[in-house]
């Protein structure tokens, strides 16, 4: 871990002092990280691939911008976070739920979300477990939809993700709470 | 149906994985005796699971080679901005230098009005400052787009800008006497003027 760390110190600052080959190395190290939080955030293969090569490039650019004190991967993460979300919230807004209709609680929010139930047959297959799964964290609001994707996919801890998205952990542990909540209404029943 | 909030909270701490022995235990206790909660605390385990079970997907296989094909070339503003960006005093100081050298050197270009530095005991004529015979300047003087002849004394230092100094003899001026009629010599005044004056301000 010590010399992962070590590694990517390195790299940052051959960068910082104009050698664009040695970002090749961090791209290659955190591509298939930051491609499949792009893949869950916006369900679109192509979208994914677009947005998560932005993110690097935005990264590249504004590489004094990154502070050492943060894990690399957690400043990647935020960037590409934000882009996706902006993505997001570009799209038509219509296709998303009221954010505030669950209010405090969170398990009334359950309610507002229209169950499309998969059948069992789905389940089945494995590929078609996977679809089933994406389409379900589509559905999710985006708040929610980032906490889940970096908790369930990215296996960050509540600490990361509270550092990634500058939200508290509270705020962070509530957000997994409605999440999977109205992930439960979807996919408890499989 | 009536289980209290507490429940589900709960439930929700021990996916974030700080759910505490006494809660622990009460929450185990409360899924013995209650169906319905036992079943929404198994469909949230079992979408955790789906969850985590979705989770590998990689990057095409292409994609490192086309993000470095996209990058922007590196250019020299490019490795400017870096170094403004790591250098900001240093960056700071050449800016002020740079904009100092432009504007003296444009300010140098236009001739502006005969003006001196002192009025006692001098003879002005003609963009001509005269220092009278017997006479003694306590203090310095600058003549600006003039020339100065000198008769009597200067008890300091003499300048003349865009100008021509003319002495009866030497000795006559205590302190330094310069003369400037080019754009450098214009600049390097300047520079001198304020570092001095930064100083003094220092002091
Ligand atoms: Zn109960």
């Amino acid at each position: 871990m010590y010399f992962m760390d070590l590694f990517i110190k390195k790299r940052i600052k051959a960068i910082q002092k104009g050698d664009q080959n040695a970002y090749a190395d961090l791209v290659d190290l955190y591509k298939d990280k930051i491609y499949r939080l792009c893949y869950r955030m916006l369900g679109n293969r192509h979208e994914a691939e677009d947005a998560a090569q932005e993110a690097f490039i935005r990264a590249y650019i504004h590489i004094d911008t990154y502070n050492p004190e943060m894990k690399f991967s957690t400043w990647l993460y935020r960037i590409a976070t934000n882009l996706t979300i902006d993505k997001l919230r570009k799209r038509k807004p219509d296709v998303y739920l009221d954010e505030e209709v669950g209010g405090t609680d969170g398990l009334t929010m359950q309610a507002q979300l229209p169950s499309r139930e998969a059948s069992p047959e789905e389940a089945v297959e494995s590929l078609e477990l996977q679809e089933t799964v994406q389409r379900a964290i589509e559905r999710l609001p985006e708040k929610y939809r980032s906490v889940i994707v970096l908790k369930y996919m990215e296996d960050l801890s509540l600490q990361e993700i509270s550092e990634i998205l500058g939200l508290p952990v509270g705020t962070v542990k509530t957000r997994l709470h409605r999440g999977r909540e109205a992930l439960r209404r979807q996919l408890g029943h499989l | 149906m009536e289980c209290p909030k507490e429940i589900v909270l709960l439930m929700h701490s021990y996916f974030d994985g700080d759910l505490q022995p006494e809660g622990e235990q009460r929450l185990k206790e409360h899924l013995r005796s209650c169906a319905a909660c036992a079943a929404h605390f198994h469909e949230l385990k079992k979408t955790v699971a789906f969850l985590q079970y979705a989770a590998h997907v990689a990057a095409p296989p292409s994609f490192a080679a086309k993000v470095m094909e996209a990058m922007p070339k590196e250019r020299k503003t490019a490795r400017l901005r870096r170094f403004m960006h790591r250098h900001p005093l240093l960056t700071a100081a050449s800016l002020f230098l740079a904009l100092t050298l432009s504007s003296l050197a444009s300010s140098w270009g236009e001739r502006g009005a005969f003006s001196v530095s002192a009025d006692e005991h001098v003879i002005i004529r003609d963009h001509t400052v005269i220092v009278p015979k017997g006479e003694t300047v306590k203090g310095d003087i600058v003549v600006r787009n003039g020339s100065i002849r000198i008769e009597g004394t200067v008890d300091g230092d003499v300048t003349v800008i865009h100008g021509k100094k003319y002495m009866a003899s030497a000795g006559q001026v205590t302190g330094e006497v310069e003369e400037i009629n080019q754009v450098f010599e214009w600049i390097w005044y300047n520079i001198k003027e304020k570092f001095n004056r930064a100083l003094q301000s220092i002091e």
